[in-house]
Protein backbone atom coordinates (compact mmCIF):
# COMPACT_ATOMS: atom_id res chain seq x y z
CA UNK A 1 0.00 0.00 0.00
CA UNK A 2 1.72 3.52 -0.66
CA UNK A 3 2.43 5.69 1.77
CA UNK A 4 3.81 9.33 1.86
CA UNK A 5 7.60 9.59 2.37
CA UNK A 6 9.72 12.00 3.77
CA UNK A 7 13.21 12.67 2.26
CA UNK A 8 15.92 13.13 4.58
CA UNK A 9 18.97 15.13 4.00
CA UNK A 10 22.68 14.03 4.05
CA UNK A 11 23.61 15.68 7.53
CA UNK A 12 20.22 14.29 8.96
CA UNK A 13 20.99 10.64 7.91
CA UNK A 14 22.75 9.64 10.85
CA UNK A 15 19.85 10.46 13.09
CA UNK A 16 17.62 8.46 11.07
CA UNK A 17 19.69 4.91 10.66
CA UNK A 18 21.36 6.22 7.40
CA UNK A 19 17.69 6.20 6.03
CA UNK A 20 17.46 8.42 2.37
CA UNK A 21 13.57 8.14 2.68
CA UNK A 22 11.22 6.95 5.60
CA UNK A 23 7.54 6.14 4.96
CA UNK A 24 5.01 8.04 7.04
CA UNK A 25 1.27 7.77 8.28
CA UNK A 26 -0.88 10.94 7.23
CA UNK A 27 -3.54 12.81 7.17
CA UNK A 28 -1.38 15.84 7.64
CA UNK A 29 1.78 16.53 7.36
CA UNK A 30 1.98 17.55 11.11
CA UNK A 31 1.26 13.83 11.44
CA UNK A 32 3.75 12.79 9.37
CA UNK A 33 6.96 14.82 11.04
CA UNK A 34 5.16 13.09 14.44
CA UNK A 35 5.42 9.56 12.49
CA UNK A 36 8.93 10.57 11.58
CA UNK A 37 9.97 12.04 15.11
CA UNK A 38 8.40 8.79 16.83
CA UNK A 39 10.57 6.60 14.87
CA UNK A 40 13.61 8.61 14.78
CA UNK A 41 13.91 10.58 18.09
CA UNK A 42 17.23 12.05 17.77
CA UNK A 43 16.15 13.95 14.90
CA UNK A 44 13.73 15.96 17.33
CA UNK A 45 16.12 18.49 18.36
CA UNK A 46 17.67 19.41 14.53
CA UNK A 47 13.97 19.63 13.44
CA UNK A 48 11.52 21.24 16.08
CA UNK A 49 11.96 23.27 18.38
CA UNK A 50 9.87 23.36 22.26
CA UNK A 51 6.23 24.05 20.72
CA UNK A 52 6.74 21.46 17.97
CA UNK A 53 7.90 24.03 15.30
CA UNK A 54 10.06 23.62 12.74
CA UNK A 55 13.29 25.15 13.25
CA UNK A 56 14.02 28.29 11.20
CA UNK A 57 16.86 26.67 9.77
CA UNK A 58 15.13 23.54 8.34
CA UNK A 59 12.29 23.99 5.95
CA UNK A 60 9.71 20.81 4.89
CA UNK A 61 8.46 21.24 0.92
CA UNK A 62 5.73 19.27 -0.55
CA UNK A 63 6.25 18.69 -4.03
CA UNK A 64 7.90 21.89 -5.09
CA UNK A 65 6.32 24.43 -2.16
CA UNK A 66 7.04 25.08 0.80
CA UNK A 67 4.44 24.03 3.84
CA UNK A 68 4.56 27.24 4.78
CA UNK A 69 3.15 28.53 1.46
CA UNK A 70 0.31 25.89 1.60
CA UNK A 71 -1.60 25.04 4.80
CA UNK A 72 1.62 24.74 7.01
CA UNK A 73 1.68 21.81 9.10
CA UNK A 74 -2.22 21.51 8.90
CA UNK A 75 -1.65 20.55 4.64
CA UNK A 76 -3.16 17.23 3.77
CA UNK A 77 -1.27 14.34 2.46
CA UNK A 78 -2.03 12.24 -0.14
CA UNK A 79 -0.86 8.42 0.05
CA UNK A 80 1.86 8.95 -3.37
CA UNK A 81 2.84 12.36 -1.40
CA UNK A 82 6.60 13.33 -1.25
CA UNK A 83 7.76 15.46 1.46
CA UNK A 84 11.51 17.03 1.40
CA UNK A 85 13.09 18.14 4.49
CA UNK A 86 15.79 21.42 3.41
CA UNK A 87 18.24 21.93 6.10
CA UNK A 88 20.79 24.53 5.68
CA UNK A 89 24.34 23.43 4.83
CA UNK A 90 26.83 25.95 5.02
CA UNK A 91 29.85 23.61 3.20
CA UNK A 92 32.91 22.21 3.46
CA UNK A 93 34.42 24.15 7.02
CA UNK A 94 36.56 21.45 8.24
CA UNK A 95 36.26 20.75 12.24
CA UNK B 1 29.00 52.17 -26.60
CA UNK B 2 31.15 49.33 -25.80
CA UNK B 3 34.56 48.70 -27.28
CA UNK B 4 34.80 46.69 -30.06
CA UNK B 5 36.57 43.15 -30.27
CA UNK B 6 40.70 42.78 -31.20
CA UNK B 7 41.29 40.30 -34.10
CA UNK B 8 42.46 37.92 -31.11
CA UNK B 9 39.61 38.40 -29.06
CA UNK B 10 37.24 37.52 -32.01
CA UNK B 11 38.91 34.43 -32.21
CA UNK B 12 39.74 33.42 -28.63
CA UNK B 13 35.25 33.95 -28.50
CA UNK B 14 34.36 32.63 -31.54
CA UNK B 15 32.29 29.90 -29.73
CA UNK B 16 30.34 32.45 -28.16
CA UNK B 17 29.64 34.71 -31.22
CA UNK B 18 28.47 31.37 -32.87
CA UNK B 19 25.34 31.41 -30.19
CA UNK B 20 22.59 33.83 -31.46
CA UNK B 21 22.41 34.44 -27.40
CA UNK B 22 25.36 35.49 -26.65
CA UNK B 23 26.80 37.19 -30.32
CA UNK B 24 28.84 39.92 -30.43
CA UNK B 25 26.87 42.57 -28.21
CA UNK B 26 26.55 39.79 -25.77
CA UNK B 27 30.99 38.92 -25.70
CA UNK B 28 31.00 42.54 -25.51
CA UNK B 29 28.83 42.77 -22.42
CA UNK B 30 30.69 40.02 -20.45
CA UNK B 31 34.35 42.02 -20.97
CA UNK B 32 32.53 45.41 -19.44
CA UNK B 33 31.41 43.13 -16.62
CA UNK B 34 32.99 42.52 -13.49
CA UNK B 35 32.01 39.29 -10.71
CA UNK B 36 33.80 38.97 -7.20
CA UNK B 37 34.36 35.46 -5.72
CA UNK B 38 34.08 34.97 -2.43
CA UNK B 39 35.81 32.18 -1.36
CA UNK B 40 38.69 30.12 -3.81
CA UNK B 41 37.59 26.83 -2.65
CA UNK B 42 35.78 23.96 -3.90
CA UNK B 43 32.94 26.19 -5.67
CA UNK B 44 35.04 29.70 -6.62
CA UNK B 45 37.44 27.19 -8.23
CA UNK B 46 35.40 25.97 -11.11
CA UNK B 47 33.55 29.24 -10.89
CA UNK B 48 36.28 31.67 -11.76
CA UNK B 49 38.02 29.40 -14.24
CA UNK B 50 35.07 29.54 -16.38
CA UNK B 51 34.26 33.43 -15.74
CA UNK B 52 37.52 34.27 -16.87
CA UNK B 53 37.75 31.72 -19.95
CA UNK B 54 33.92 33.28 -21.12
CA UNK B 55 35.19 36.75 -21.06
CA UNK B 56 34.24 38.29 -17.76
CA UNK B 57 36.41 41.66 -17.82
CA UNK B 58 37.26 42.12 -13.97
CA UNK B 59 37.11 39.17 -11.77
CA UNK B 60 37.31 39.50 -7.89
CA UNK B 61 38.67 36.87 -5.86
CA UNK B 62 38.77 36.65 -1.89
CA UNK B 63 40.31 34.28 0.57
CA UNK B 64 42.79 34.57 2.71
CA UNK B 65 44.01 30.67 2.96
CA UNK B 66 47.29 29.02 1.27
CA UNK B 67 47.02 26.39 -0.71
CA UNK B 68 47.27 22.56 0.94
CA UNK B 69 47.57 19.76 -0.21
CA UNK B 70 44.03 18.32 1.16
CA UNK B 71 42.65 20.71 -1.05
CA UNK B 72 43.46 19.69 -4.30
CA UNK B 73 41.04 16.88 -4.22
CA UNK B 74 38.55 19.25 -5.30
CA UNK B 75 39.83 23.01 -5.48
CA UNK B 76 40.93 22.75 -9.23
CA UNK B 77 42.26 26.38 -9.44
CA UNK B 78 45.06 25.12 -7.39
CA UNK B 79 47.75 22.61 -8.33
CA UNK B 80 50.33 20.75 -6.89
CA UNK B 81 53.44 23.41 -7.65
CA UNK B 82 51.28 26.09 -5.61
CA UNK B 83 50.79 24.58 -2.45
CA UNK B 84 51.88 27.10 0.35
CA UNK B 85 51.03 29.75 -1.80
CA UNK B 86 47.93 32.40 -1.00
CA UNK B 87 45.16 31.26 -2.50
CA UNK B 88 44.58 34.18 -4.54
CA UNK B 89 47.89 34.03 -5.72
CA UNK B 90 47.53 30.70 -6.92
CA UNK B 91 44.29 31.46 -8.63
CA UNK B 92 44.83 34.74 -10.17
CA UNK B 93 48.05 33.41 -11.58
CA UNK B 94 45.88 30.39 -13.36
CA UNK B 95 43.48 32.81 -13.98
CA UNK B 96 45.79 34.83 -16.37
CA UNK B 97 47.37 32.06 -18.22
CA UNK B 98 44.26 31.00 -19.24
CA UNK B 99 43.14 34.36 -20.26
CA UNK B 100 45.97 37.31 -20.07
CA UNK B 101 43.12 39.50 -21.16
CA UNK B 102 40.67 39.90 -18.58
CA UNK B 103 41.47 41.97 -15.06
CA UNK B 104 42.11 39.72 -11.47
CA UNK B 105 41.66 41.67 -8.57
CA UNK B 106 42.87 39.82 -5.77
CA UNK B 107 42.07 40.44 -1.44
CA UNK B 108 43.88 38.51 0.26
CA UNK B 109 41.94 38.92 3.65
CA UNK B 110 38.72 37.72 5.26
CA UNK B 111 35.04 38.70 3.96
CA UNK B 112 34.40 40.88 6.75
CA UNK B 113 31.44 43.71 7.51
CA UNK B 114 34.54 45.69 8.00
CA UNK B 115 35.41 45.61 4.31
CA UNK B 116 32.48 43.60 2.18
CA UNK B 117 30.94 47.50 1.13
CA UNK B 118 34.54 48.09 0.06
CA UNK B 119 35.43 45.35 -1.70
CA UNK B 120 32.25 45.05 -3.15
CA UNK B 121 30.91 47.93 -4.16
CA UNK B 122 32.48 47.51 -8.14
CA UNK B 123 31.06 44.21 -8.94
CA UNK B 124 27.88 43.69 -10.56
CA UNK B 125 27.11 40.58 -8.74
CA UNK B 126 28.58 38.13 -6.28
CA UNK B 127 29.13 34.72 -5.95
CA UNK B 128 28.84 32.80 -2.64
CA UNK B 129 31.59 30.41 -2.60
CA UNK B 130 31.93 30.00 1.18
CA UNK B 131 32.02 27.86 3.36
CA UNK B 132 30.29 28.92 6.99
CA UNK B 133 27.27 30.20 7.97
CA UNK B 134 28.50 33.57 8.86
CA UNK B 135 30.02 34.43 5.70
CA UNK B 136 26.94 33.23 3.84
CA UNK B 137 24.56 35.82 5.99
CA UNK B 138 27.11 38.89 5.60
CA UNK B 139 27.29 38.16 1.44
CA UNK B 140 23.55 37.65 1.54
CA UNK B 141 22.49 41.25 3.42
CA UNK B 142 25.58 42.99 1.52
CA UNK B 143 23.62 41.89 -1.86
CA UNK B 144 20.14 42.90 -0.04
CA UNK B 145 21.86 46.31 0.86
CA UNK B 146 23.48 47.36 -2.27
CA UNK B 147 20.95 45.94 -4.67
CA UNK B 148 23.20 43.01 -6.42
CA UNK B 149 22.43 39.55 -7.30
CA UNK B 150 23.91 37.00 -5.06
CA UNK B 151 24.74 33.69 -6.79
CA UNK B 152 24.69 31.18 -4.06
CA UNK B 153 25.99 27.41 -4.07
CA UNK B 154 26.39 25.31 -0.51
CA UNK B 155 27.81 21.53 -0.39
CA UNK B 156 27.56 19.00 1.37
CA UNK B 157 29.33 15.50 0.52
CA UNK B 158 27.41 13.96 -2.03
CA UNK B 159 24.55 16.83 -2.00
CA UNK B 160 24.07 20.50 -3.78
CA UNK B 161 21.98 23.18 -3.26
CA UNK B 162 21.92 26.14 -5.44
CA UNK B 163 20.25 29.54 -6.39
CA UNK B 164 20.21 33.30 -7.16
CA UNK B 165 18.95 35.30 -4.11
CA UNK B 166 18.36 38.86 -5.93
CA UNK B 167 16.04 40.68 -3.16
CA UNK B 168 15.33 43.18 -6.22
CA UNK B 169 13.37 40.31 -7.80
CA UNK B 170 12.58 37.75 -5.93
CA UNK B 171 13.61 36.09 -2.55
CA UNK B 172 16.60 36.27 -0.50
CA UNK B 173 18.67 33.56 1.50
CA UNK B 174 17.42 34.66 4.97
CA UNK B 175 13.60 34.55 3.63
CA UNK B 176 14.36 30.88 2.93
CA UNK B 177 16.73 30.57 6.41
CA UNK B 178 15.83 33.09 8.69
CA UNK B 179 18.25 31.90 10.74
CA UNK B 180 21.23 29.30 10.87
CA UNK B 181 21.20 26.49 13.02
CA UNK B 182 23.19 27.00 16.47
CA UNK B 183 26.57 25.66 16.28
CA UNK B 184 26.24 22.88 18.54
CA UNK B 185 23.57 21.26 15.92
CA UNK B 186 25.25 21.75 12.69
CA UNK B 187 25.64 18.45 12.09
CA UNK B 188 28.06 18.77 9.26
CA UNK B 189 31.14 18.76 11.52
CA UNK B 190 30.14 15.06 12.55
CA UNK B 191 30.74 13.38 9.11
CA UNK B 192 32.57 15.81 7.28
CA UNK B 193 33.94 15.32 4.05
CA UNK B 194 32.84 16.01 0.33
CA UNK B 195 32.93 14.11 -2.92
CA UNK B 196 35.32 15.80 -4.90
CA UNK B 197 33.66 16.54 -8.03
CA UNK B 198 30.46 17.66 -6.32
CA UNK B 199 31.71 21.56 -6.28
CA UNK B 200 32.24 20.90 -9.75
CA UNK B 201 28.95 20.37 -10.00
CA UNK B 202 27.29 22.82 -8.02
CA UNK B 203 30.29 25.62 -8.73
CA UNK B 204 29.71 25.32 -12.97
CA UNK B 205 25.90 25.82 -12.48
CA UNK B 206 26.58 28.88 -10.48
CA UNK B 207 29.39 30.22 -13.09
CA UNK B 208 26.26 29.29 -15.97
CA UNK B 209 23.91 31.36 -13.52
CA UNK B 210 26.03 34.52 -13.44
CA UNK B 211 27.07 34.87 -17.11
CA UNK B 212 23.43 34.53 -18.33
CA UNK B 213 22.71 37.22 -15.47
CA UNK B 214 25.54 39.55 -17.06
CA UNK B 215 24.39 38.57 -20.64
CA UNK B 216 20.09 39.03 -19.73
CA UNK B 217 19.26 35.95 -20.97
CA UNK B 218 17.58 33.02 -20.24
CA UNK B 219 15.30 31.85 -16.71
CA UNK B 220 17.60 32.18 -13.86
CA UNK B 221 17.24 30.47 -10.57
CA UNK B 222 15.55 33.70 -8.95
CA UNK B 223 12.77 31.74 -6.58
CA UNK B 224 13.91 28.49 -7.64
CA UNK B 225 16.39 26.47 -5.58
CA UNK B 226 17.83 23.59 -7.28
CA UNK B 227 18.82 20.34 -5.08
CA UNK B 228 21.44 17.72 -6.60
CA UNK B 229 22.20 14.65 -5.32
CA UNK B 230 24.92 12.97 -6.48
CA UNK B 231 24.79 9.48 -5.39
CA UNK B 232 21.05 9.37 -6.88
CA UNK B 233 22.13 11.26 -9.69
CA UNK B 234 19.02 13.99 -9.64
CA UNK B 235 18.29 17.41 -9.82
CA UNK B 236 15.18 18.52 -8.39
CA UNK B 237 13.92 22.17 -8.50
CA UNK B 238 11.73 23.67 -5.33
CA UNK B 239 9.97 26.87 -5.53
CA UNK B 240 11.01 29.75 -3.05
CA UNK B 241 9.03 32.98 -2.05
CA UNK B 242 9.96 36.02 -0.83
CA UNK B 243 9.07 36.35 2.86
CA UNK B 244 7.24 40.07 3.61
CA UNK B 245 8.47 39.41 7.56
CA UNK B 246 12.19 38.70 5.89
CA UNK B 247 14.47 40.69 8.42
CA UNK B 248 16.37 42.08 5.59
CA UNK B 249 14.28 42.38 2.41
CA UNK B 250 10.75 42.11 3.90
CA UNK B 251 8.44 45.32 4.23
CA UNK B 252 10.12 46.44 7.70
CA UNK B 253 13.49 45.33 7.40
CA UNK B 254 15.44 45.55 10.77
CA UNK B 255 18.52 44.58 9.31
CA UNK B 256 19.48 48.37 7.54
CA UNK B 257 23.30 47.69 7.97
CA UNK B 258 26.17 45.15 8.00
CA UNK B 259 25.86 43.45 11.60
CA UNK B 260 28.32 41.25 13.51
CA UNK B 261 27.59 37.85 11.92
CA UNK B 262 29.93 35.60 13.62
CA UNK B 263 27.89 36.72 16.89
CA UNK B 264 24.50 36.25 14.71
CA UNK B 265 25.69 32.79 14.39
CA UNK B 266 27.17 32.31 17.74
CA UNK B 267 30.39 31.20 16.45
CA UNK B 268 32.95 32.10 19.44
CA UNK B 269 35.11 34.82 18.60
CA UNK B 270 38.67 34.79 18.06
CA UNK B 271 39.79 34.23 21.28
CA UNK B 272 37.91 31.11 21.90
CA UNK B 273 40.14 28.68 19.91
CA UNK B 274 38.49 26.05 18.03
CA UNK B 275 38.66 22.60 18.86
CA UNK B 276 39.36 23.51 22.77
CA UNK B 277 36.85 23.09 25.60
CA UNK B 278 38.20 25.64 27.48
CA UNK B 279 41.25 25.19 30.16
CA UNK B 280 39.80 22.94 32.90
CA UNK B 281 37.99 20.73 30.64
CA UNK B 282 40.91 20.10 28.31
CA UNK B 283 43.84 17.58 28.22
CA UNK B 284 46.87 18.08 25.84
CA UNK B 285 48.20 15.35 23.82
CA UNK B 286 51.50 14.99 25.94
CA UNK B 287 49.89 15.30 29.62
CA UNK B 288 47.45 12.42 28.11
CA UNK B 289 50.67 10.29 26.48
CA UNK B 290 52.46 10.77 30.33
CA UNK B 291 48.87 9.74 32.29
CA UNK B 292 48.74 6.33 29.98
CA UNK B 293 52.25 5.76 30.54
CA UNK B 294 51.86 5.92 34.06
CA UNK B 295 49.69 3.55 33.73
CA UNK B 296 46.24 5.17 34.88
CA UNK B 297 43.22 3.83 33.56
CA UNK B 298 40.96 5.83 31.24
CA UNK B 299 38.72 5.21 28.84
CA UNK B 300 39.35 6.76 25.52
CA UNK B 301 36.25 7.62 24.12
CA UNK B 302 36.34 8.42 19.83
CA UNK B 303 33.48 10.43 18.92
CA UNK B 304 34.08 10.38 15.18
CA UNK B 305 32.44 8.56 12.69
CA UNK B 306 33.25 4.29 12.20
CA UNK B 307 34.86 4.69 8.73
CA UNK B 308 37.68 7.57 9.48
CA UNK B 309 39.10 4.63 12.19
CA UNK B 310 40.46 3.19 9.36
CA UNK B 311 42.48 6.18 8.83
CA UNK B 312 43.85 6.04 12.53
CA UNK B 313 42.89 5.06 15.89
CA UNK B 314 44.42 5.44 19.34
CA UNK B 315 45.43 1.76 21.18
CA UNK B 316 42.00 0.92 23.61
CA UNK B 317 39.66 3.55 22.15
CA UNK B 318 36.11 2.85 22.08
CA UNK B 319 34.10 4.60 19.33
CA UNK B 320 30.74 6.54 20.51
CA UNK B 321 30.08 8.42 17.39
CA UNK B 322 28.62 11.83 17.81
CA UNK B 323 25.22 11.12 16.54
CA UNK B 324 24.84 8.43 19.07
CA UNK B 325 26.20 9.65 21.95
CA UNK B 326 22.81 10.55 23.42
CA UNK B 327 21.46 7.36 23.70
CA UNK B 328 24.06 5.46 24.64
CA UNK B 329 24.94 7.30 27.58
CA UNK B 330 23.98 3.92 29.89
CA UNK B 331 27.00 2.29 28.20
CA UNK B 332 29.19 5.37 30.07
CA UNK B 333 30.63 5.73 33.78
CA UNK B 334 29.93 9.06 35.11
CA UNK B 335 32.73 7.73 38.43
CA UNK B 336 35.24 6.73 35.29
CA UNK B 337 37.33 9.24 33.61
CA UNK B 338 36.61 9.18 30.31
CA UNK B 339 39.19 11.37 27.55
CA UNK B 340 37.33 12.26 24.78
CA UNK B 341 38.68 12.57 21.35
CA UNK B 342 37.96 13.01 17.62
CA UNK B 343 39.43 14.19 14.83
CA UNK B 344 41.00 17.89 15.78
CA UNK B 345 38.69 18.72 18.69
CA UNK B 346 35.58 20.17 17.43
CA UNK B 347 33.31 17.50 17.68
CA UNK B 348 34.73 16.27 21.02
CA UNK B 349 33.92 19.40 22.33
CA UNK B 350 30.10 18.76 21.58
CA UNK B 351 30.46 15.28 23.27
CA UNK B 352 31.78 17.05 26.14
CA UNK B 353 29.30 20.15 26.43
CA UNK B 354 26.28 16.89 26.04
CA UNK B 355 28.14 15.06 28.46
CA UNK B 356 28.45 17.36 31.15
CA UNK B 357 24.91 18.99 30.46
CA UNK B 358 24.13 15.04 31.08
CA UNK B 359 26.02 15.21 35.03
CA UNK B 360 29.07 13.61 33.57
CA UNK B 361 31.98 15.67 35.71
CA UNK B 362 35.72 13.30 34.76
CA UNK B 363 35.59 14.15 31.18
CA UNK B 364 38.20 16.06 29.58
CA UNK B 365 38.82 17.08 26.22
CA UNK B 366 41.75 15.77 23.59
CA UNK B 367 42.74 19.44 22.66
CA UNK B 368 43.89 19.29 19.18
CA UNK B 369 42.27 15.49 18.63
CA UNK B 370 43.77 12.85 17.00
CA UNK B 371 45.61 15.02 14.72
CA UNK B 372 47.25 16.57 17.91
CA UNK B 373 48.61 13.34 19.05
CA UNK B 374 49.86 12.06 15.34
CA UNK B 375 51.83 15.28 14.68
CA UNK B 376 53.14 15.36 18.97
CA UNK B 377 53.51 11.88 20.58
CA UNK B 378 52.79 9.21 17.42
CA UNK B 379 54.19 10.41 14.22
CA UNK B 380 53.70 7.11 12.80
CA UNK B 381 50.28 7.91 12.77
CA UNK B 382 48.59 9.70 9.51
CA UNK B 383 47.55 13.31 9.47
CA UNK B 384 43.85 13.79 8.01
Amino acid sequence: MPMPVIRIPTPLRPYANGQTEVNVQGPTVADAMEALLTQYPAMRPHLTNADGQLRPFVNLFLGENNISDLQGLATPLKDTDRLMLIPSIAGGKEC
Amino acid sequence: MLPDLSRDEILRYSRHLLIPEVGLEGQKKLLASSVLVIGTGGLGSPVALYLAAAGVGRIGLVDFDVVDSSNLQRQVIHATSTVGVLKVESARDRLHDLNPDIQVDIYNEPFTSENAMRIARDYDLLIDGTDNFPTRYLVNDLCVLTGKPNVFGSIYRFEGQTSVFYAKEGPCYRCLFPEPPPPGLVPSCAEGGVLGVLPGTIGTIQATEAIKLLLGIGSSLIGRLLLYDALEMSFESIKLKKDPNCKVCGTHPEVTQLIDYAEFCGVPGLDHEEGSAGKNWDISVTELAARLRGGEKLRLIDVREPHELAISALPGEENFPLGQLASRLAELDSAQELVLFCKTGVRSTRALELLVSAGFRKVRNLQGGINAWAREVDPKLPIY
